[in-house]
């Protein structure tokens, strides 16, 4: 397979094990009254927020806002202990069956990248495909060269993380979560940990990944990136959504004292 | 000839600092006293091949030949005389099949089948049966028990210490409270009460028929209390595994077993490697406990070599032969340990 055709016909060029996944329903994730205590610590308050398929979203808030429990939420790393999130139609209840379903849907990528320094890159590629979506060790490693590709990091397939730098283990988090060809994709914070010179290859991972019409939920003080590719931006402070518009309303025009102070401070 | 620099290198490492060269002399001085002697027991006053008893009597340095001569009763206690190629035949197999065994290129599932078919085989080569003149385990002895109690107590230990040390990190009350009153009752044991309990106070509770062979109580005993150890080790090996390990593989989906079969416990084990191969170094060693309970272990197998009125006891020979089997097991796992520990890929 060589770039070219990925180029030209990106769907055309799928592996076959590769399955088209679709939404069960319009909306891809409902949140109805989410709260979350650590504790006496009223963590997430009253949180409503409906993501239609194929939408992007920026949350923005300053730090212990809320914003990363509350995406952690949406795949149960942190469970919510009132009201009700559904995602692709299936709501998170403590039945670990539906969980797992609802994680093989919703890829994440971490701050801190998170790879499993034991193994290769293409072993952390296709770990969960051969143990979690059942694929022959073949379909998997073909649909991780599929991805490397994409990420543009194909001849590092057989370093481990350990070798890489922090941008190319970030692109690698992110190939590692599209092997499972989810539906909807969680960021948090993904540019926070790296060096400077290497966030730029990593939004633009993003970027092409928001244009193919990937969901998007992403935590990030990038505004750029907001910018150029959100549906909608959230700020979120002291564990509500203050504010949610475009990104042309929010940036030009704030609504609240808070969101506008927070903009004054990170955009200089 | 070594070189001018070499030499002068050497005179600095050695008389380099007045520190160093009273060192150097206070050695120096310890070991002209202490050589010729050694060597002159060791080597140059030592009955060396002459199997006559009386050449042993008259002579003042070691009997070596007493080794050469008892080496059968030595290795194979008291195992009948005729049969002894089947434990010696046992033994070259079990070592064998460590060192097939230590090669990355070997470890697949079916080497799991290979050792529990050669189990099999090594058990009816001991026991006899189908064919083979019956050996009780009450007469098995020596190297060949050694290997036995050492390989099957690690090797059945190891899995169950890994499943203790999840247990004890359980979530769920219940799983977690038997862990540790396992892990700690056993811990809070010496192992000889242990092999007491398992040989001697079992026999007391249960009817005869459902009692196990003494042997296989034994080994039970000894897996039990590898096992607790091992179970700790590999908990510090757990604590070590970042949070975010956890996370990753579980937004990929993966289930619990596999994330700790393929996630956690590859990199668990890792960190742990020093302190496991300590645990299972002294655990070799400790299966030697089991002549208390009347086993004839190496140990059991020379003190009765010893008991051979027609030789003038030779016990410092003895144990020396018996350490050095012990040190070459010991030490050949070190080795294999230090390879494990090098061969991990890039560190963190």
């Amino acid at each position: 397979m060589t770039m070219a055709t990925v180029e030209t016909k990106p769907t055309g060029t799928r592996p076959a094990a590769l399955k088209q996944t679709s939404l069960n329903t319009a909306t891809a994730i409902e949140m109805i009254g989410v709260n979350k205590w650590y504790g006496d610590f009223h963590v997430l308050r009253d949180i409503n927020l409906k993501v239609e398929r194929g939408e992007k979203l920026v949350i923005c808030g300053p730090s212990g806002s809320g914003k990363s429990t509350m995406i952690r939420c949406i795949n149960r790393l942190e469970e919510h202990q009132k009201g009700q999130i559904i995602v692709d139609g299936t709501e998170l209840t403590s039945d670990l069956k539906k969980i797992d379903e609802i994680r093989r849907d919703v890829g994440m990528v971490f701050q801190h990248f998170y790879l499993f320094p034991h193994l290769t890159i293409l072993e952390n590629l296709t770990l969960a495909p051969i143990w979690v979506r059942n694929m022959t060790k073949k379909d998997a490693e073909e649909i991780a060269m599929h991805y490397l590709k994409r990420v543009k990091i194909p001849e590092q397939a057989l370093k481990y993380p350990g070798q890489l730098s922090g941008g190319q283990q970030q692109r690698v988090a992110i190939a590692r979560s599209l092997c499972m060809s989810p539906k909807i994709m969680l960021f948090d914070e993904p540019t926070s940990a790296l060096d400077p010179e290497m966030v730029k290859e990593v939004l633009d991972t993003m970027v092409s990944l928001a244009v193919e019409g990937m969901t998007m939920l992403c935590v990030t003080h990038e505004m750029g990136f907001a910018r150029e590719v959100a549906d909608r931006v959230i700020f979120m402070d002291a564990g509500q959504i203050v504010e949610m518009n475009t990104p042309n309303e929010f940036f030009k025009n704030p609504q609240h004292e808070r969101t506008k102070l927070f903009l004054s401070q990170i955009l200089h | 000839m070594p070189s001018q620099a070499s030499l002068r290198q050497a005179a600095r490492l050695l008389f380099g600092s007045p520190l160093n060269a009273a060192l150097t002399l206070a050695f120096g001085a310890m070991l002209a006293v202490a050589l010729p002697p050694m060597l002159r027991w060791l080597v140059l006053d030592a009955v060396l091949f002459n199997p006559d008893p009386a050449a042993c009597r008259a002579a003042s340095g070691a009997c070596w030949s007493f080794i050469y001569v008892k080496s059968g009763q030595l290795l194979f206690g008291i195992y009948p005389v005729e049969e002894r190629w089947r434990p010696a035949l046992v033994c070259l197999l079990i070592l064998a099949l460590l060192g097939w065994s230590v090669r990355p290129a070997s470890w697949t599932p079916r080497l799991l089948g290979l050792w529990i078919s050669a189990l099999a085989l090594i058990v009816w080569m001991m026991g006899g049966g189908l064919g083979l003149e019956e050996v009780p385990t009450s007469a098995w002895g020596g190297l060949p028990v050694t290997l036995i109690l050492t390989v099957v107590a690690i090797g059945i230990a190891f899995p169950v210490g890994i499943l203790l040390a999840l247990a004890r990190r359980s979530t769920m009350p219940a799983v977690r409270i038997a862990a540790v009153v396992t892990i700690e009752s056993v811990r809070g044991l010496p192992l000889l009460s242990i092999l007491f309990v398992a040989s001697i106070m079992l026999p007391l509770f249960l009817p005869e028929a459902l009692l196990p062979d003494k042997f296989v109580r034994a080994l039970v005993a000894l897996t039990i209390f590898a096992a607790a150890y091992l179970a700790e080790v590999i908990r510090g090996g757990l604590q070590a595994i970042p949070r975010g390990q956890y996370e990753a593989a579980a937004a990929l989906g993966l289930p619990f077993w596999r994330t700790q079969y393929r996630v956690i416990l590859p990199q668990a084990i890792r960190v742990v490697i020093p302190a496991l191969a300590n645990t299972i170094i002294v655990m070799i060693k400790n299966t030697s406990l089991v002549l208390v309970v009347g086993l004839f272990d190496l140990i059991s197998s020379g003190k009765a070599a010893l008991a051979d009125p027609a030789w003038p006891s030779p016990a410092a020979e003895t144990f020396l032969f018996i350490g050095g089997i012990f040190f070459a097991l010991s030490f050949s796992f070190a080795r294999f340990a230090d390879f494990l520990e090098r061969r991990s890929p890039v560190a963190r």
